[in-house]
């Protein structure tokens, strides 16, 4: 597992049913592009976030595939439908075989 | 934002493309977490004699810039007060000791920031001394970088717990001869381009310095994450970069110079709610 790698995730804990939610993502990683060298001149291996998958209740939400050139702690913003009360899972795959996951509660009133 | 908007006569197109005079900060009104309500403006404590009212750096920046200190998730200071958390409860240094092995936890240290630089016997302490002090006391740890993230982390988290109270640091008594000090300096005008640290942050506040919307050079944010160099600034780094770019010499980081400037610099904001960490461009 690569060092320092945290994943935050702010999800409303309430919600209307069919309501659109934002949900913010942030997870802090390294996202070494591979192109980089060191002082040696030796280039230093690539080491990313390669996807992100958001699934609600078992049903995908969104599935990104992540590219080197993407910066730094990557951060994802978007909205989904929320029908009923459940859980939102999370999960990052890193480039070293790592899972990083969280799940979050939404109820809807 | 103004739009130009086609006009046939070219002279007429011309003039509305003049963008309006940015000399004032604008009206925006800072809510942290939607919760947290921050004083961005006020009167200016006594001693100021050509200021009526401080405001904010975050009342001078784009509204872009703004946003990002609206709510704590947005605000990319706060990774590296996370870090710092971890570093509050990692053992560190000779004595087998971390932070947490005598405080509590962060929140003990609620309002300090808000007191600090302040004259501990008969030195005038910053933040920065106050850690590396501690590090090299109680646990016998490697002293930190001024300007290192793991310094200005915790800096960060330290003030953190003050968010929100108002800046009230002494001046008087012991602190006077080391104010005096730093009003000296913040009124000496320094290098080839000869200028002081009011010609722009006094006189001149609310004015574009080229592309920049010059601010009161309020300290009340710091250590601020500053977006052109993607990480948590000191306080003295801020003030080695504006007298670098007066074309001087600088003092150096840590400093007694810099520790005077940043004792009288707090206290033209007190008054001002304590932001850290801030936002700026």
């Amino acid at each position: 597992m690569a060092d320092g790698v945290k994943p935050r995730v702010k999800v409303p804990k309430t919600a209307s049913a069919g309501e659109a939610v934002t949900i913010k993502t942030l997870i802090s990683h390294q996202m070494e592009s591979g192109q980089r060298k060191d002082k040696e001149g030796n280039t230093i291996p690539r080491s990313i976030i390669n996807r992100f998958v958001v699934d609600f209740n078992g049903q995908n939400v969104i599935d990104v595939t992540l590219e080197p050139a993407i910066s730094t702690n990557p951060y994802f913003e978007f909205e989904a439908i929320v029908p009923e009360s459940g859980d939102f899972t999370f999960t990052w795959y890193d480039d070293d075989g790592s899972v990083y996951e969280e799940t979050k509660s939404v109820e809807v009133s | 934002m103004k739009k130009a908007i086609a006009i046939s006569s070219g002279a007429a197109a011309l003039c509305l493309m003049v963008t309006p005079l940015l000399a004032e900060p604008d009206d925006d009104s800072l809510v942290i977490n939607e919760e947290l309500q921050m004083v961005t403006e006020t009167e200016a404590p006594d001693h100021l004699e050509y200021v009526n009212t401080i405001y904010s750096g975050w009342r001078f920046r784009t509204d872009e810039t703004q946003a990002l200190q609206l709510d704590d998730f947005d605000n990319p200071a706060m990774l590296t007060v996370d870090a710092a958390i971890d570093a509050f409860n990692t053992v560190d240094g000779s004595e087998g000791k971390s932070c947490a092995s005598c405080h509590a936890g962060p929140e003990d240290f609620a309002g300090l920031t808000a007191s600090m630089p302040k004259v501990i016997d008969g030195k005038l302490v910053v933040m920065e001394d106050l850690l590396n002090n501690h590090r090299a006391k109680a646990m016998g740890a490697e002293p930190w970088k001024w300007s290192g993230q793991e310094m200005q982390g915790m800096v960060a988290l330290i003030g953190l717990q003050s968010r929100g109270m108002p800046v009230d640091v002494a001046i008087d008594g012991e602190a006077a001869p080391f104010w005096e000090k730093g009003k000296e300096i913040y009124y000496t005008r320094y290098g080839q381009l000869e200028l002081s640290c009011a010609n722009c942050h006094e006189d001149n506040y609310g004015n574009m310095i080229r592309a920049d919307h010059l601010s009161q050079g309020q300290i009340n944010g710091f250590p601020t994450y500053r977006l052109k160099q993607a990480k948590l600034i000191s306080k003295h780094n801020r003030f080695r970069g504006c007298i670098r770019d007066t074309r001087a010499e600088t003092f150096a980081e840590g400093s007694d110079e810099f520790r005077a400037l940043e004792l009288y610099v707090q206290s033209r904001g007190n008054g001002l709610s304590v932001e850290t960490p801030a936002v700026r461009q």
